[in-house]
């Protein structure tokens, strides 16, 4: 009989340990299938032990111990029946190796061998320990083909020798790239859920943010990851005040005294610090998310600063979507007028062909320059691209003011 | 260790239309490439042109069929190969980036043992 204290203790520590577990058991089994496989058992075991002799002080080590352990009779086991001399392997210092692990396990995960979509699905299933269903759920997926994806890319791990290690310095810099995108990838996954009732998808985006404070955790000295995580603390700190009674409320609008001001601090030094480097991409995007924040009311939003952060991401990083950010930005500086002519000129990429902002960011611009009928249009058009039912409520809701 | 063989992936066009001094000075950096990397290299050769390809196909019912050409029309052809041997990815596609490969690029792919 599992008591509720102990099913909340395991599942507690799977949310929290699962990472530690499987990186110091990959290390010491040599194969990620093996090792999955003694962390799922000693999951299982953890609630036969615990119910029997009671939680231990330390889950995360009791787990690693166990798993280990079994990966290593593993190894023993097979070597033997290779009839290769039994190589003498020593328990290993789970303690010391912790850190390093952690990082191993996501460096691996994101390798730029691997496709982008691969590395998303294997740091969800092997650093956070999401099933594929939940994976294939989250990405729109079907559950089947998100299993082939993740055996795919298990097998080139296997069959091309991807190192299970941290990169040389010299390779760093683009491999950290590499993970923070892959971490900013599952938190806007949540932030904005691509179908479903609820806007947000909060399991997404806490692993996003436990993603991001790992990484940076582990390479404190990375201004991209001091960035990225201050990007999304910040983004964080706003969303309790992006949905009102189920409905979605834009920027202007939003209560503010909803904003988690603790995070918004930590959020602020975080930017602070990423910006004494060399500013990067995340630091940018970081940079416009404060100003965002230090404004108390909508009307002290400094545009004028917003629109400099945005010319110098367009600069150095340039993309549609950025292009389209900007031209909002632009649209509080310079009027709707002049943001609409800059959507014009973006209205071949194919990049946004399919994205539902450009459309709905077209429909404001025109509702707000008295253009009503083409507002009615684009903001049908936009409703065609979501579907997510609390963004489509806002749009029909957008919709009917107009029509009325 | 595993070997890991490295296709060479060059543009035909953009070769014809190049000085030959440009060709020239691409011998000269495979030999350096293969003296900086002999420990890793297990072989290679450079092929002649894909006009010189011939493929041939299983017609299913016991013959075969023989075309002129590469099997795959792209505008990359395979111009050449080395064999390397490396400890794991990272250390090949290190070697890799080394290749001289001014007008494509390389694909990697570990050999099976």
């Amino acid at each position: 009989m599992v008591s509720s204290e102990v099913a909340e203790a395991v599942e507690l520590a799977h949310a929290q340990e699962w990472a530690q577990v499987l990186a110091t058991t990959a290390r010491v089994a040599a194969d990620l299938d093996l090792a999955e496989d003694c962390v799922q058992d000693a999951y299982a075991k953890a609630l036969v032990h615990w119910s029997e002799q009671g939680i231990p002080r330390r889950p995360g080590a009791w787990l690693t111990t166990v798993a280990t352990r079994r990966a290593l009779e593993h190894r023993r086991r097979a070597e033997v029946s290779q009839r290769k001399l039994p190589l003498l392997i020593s328990e290993p210092d789970l303690q010391d190796a912790f850190p390093d692990d952690r990082l191993r396990l996501v460096f691996t995960c994101c390798h730029p061998a691997l496709a982008q979509e691969a590395r998303i699905a294997l740091t969800l299933r092997l650093v956070c320990g999401l099933s594929s269903a939940e994976i294939a759920k989250a990405f729109l997926v079907k559950e089947t083909a998100m299993q082939a994806r993740i055996t795919r890319a298990k097998q080139k791990i296997t069959q091309s020798r991807i190192p299970y290690r941290i990169p040389r310095l010299t390779d760093l810099p683009e491999r950290i790239d590499a993970v923070l995108d892959v971490i900013h990838l599952v938190y806007s996954a949540g932030h904005t859920a691509k179908f479903g009732d609820d806007l947000i998808r909060y399991d997404l985006t806490r692993r996003g943010l436990d993603l991001a404070r790992m990484v940076h955790l582990l390479l404190p000295d990375s201004g991209e990851a001091t960035a990225l995580l201050g990007l999304l603390v910040l983004t964080h700190a706003r969303e309790p005040a992006r949905v009102s009674g189920g409905a979605l409320v834009l920027l202007p609008e939003q209560d503010r005294s909803l904003w988690d001001r603790d995070l918004i601090t930590e959020g602020l030094a975080l930017v602070t610090a990423s910006l004494q480097s060399r500013a990067g991409r995340f630091a940018l995007m970081a940079a416009v998310a404060a100003v965002h924040s230090e404004a108390r009311t909508w009307e002290e939003t400094d545009w004028q600063e917003i629109l400099g952060l945005y010319d110098l991401l367009l600069t150095r990083w340039p993309s549609p979507v950025v292009a389209l950010n900007r031209a909002v930005a632009l649209s509080y500086t310079d009027g709707p007028a002049a943001a609409l002519a800059v959507l014009d000129t973006l209205s071949d990429e194919p990049a946004l062909a399919t994205y539902p902002y450009y459309a709905s960011t077209r429909a404001d611009l025109l509702r707000r320059t008295g253009q009503l009928q083409a507002a009615t249009a684009a903001y049908e058009e936009a409703l065609a691209f979501t579907d997510n039912t609390t963004e489509a409520a806002f749009l029909t809701a957008r919709l009917d003011e107009l029509r009325s | 260790m595993g070997k890991y063989l490295v296709m060479i992936y060059d543009n035909e066009a953009l070769w014809d239309a190049a000085d030959p001094s440009v060709a020239e000075k691409n011998h000269l950096n495979h030999g350096a490439f293969a003296q900086a990397n002999q420990a890793a290299i297990v072989g290679g050769a450079q092929l002649d042109g894909s006009n010189t390809a011939t493929s041939i196909r299983a017609d299913g019912a016991g013959g075969f069929v023989v075309t002129d050409g590469t099997f795959a029309e792209t505008k990359e052809v395979m111009g050449g190969y080395y064999v390397i041997e490396a400890a794991d990815l990272d250390e090949a596609l290190e070697i890799a980036k080394q290749v001289p490969s001014p007008m494509g690029g390389v694909e990697v792919r570990p050999i099976i043992d």
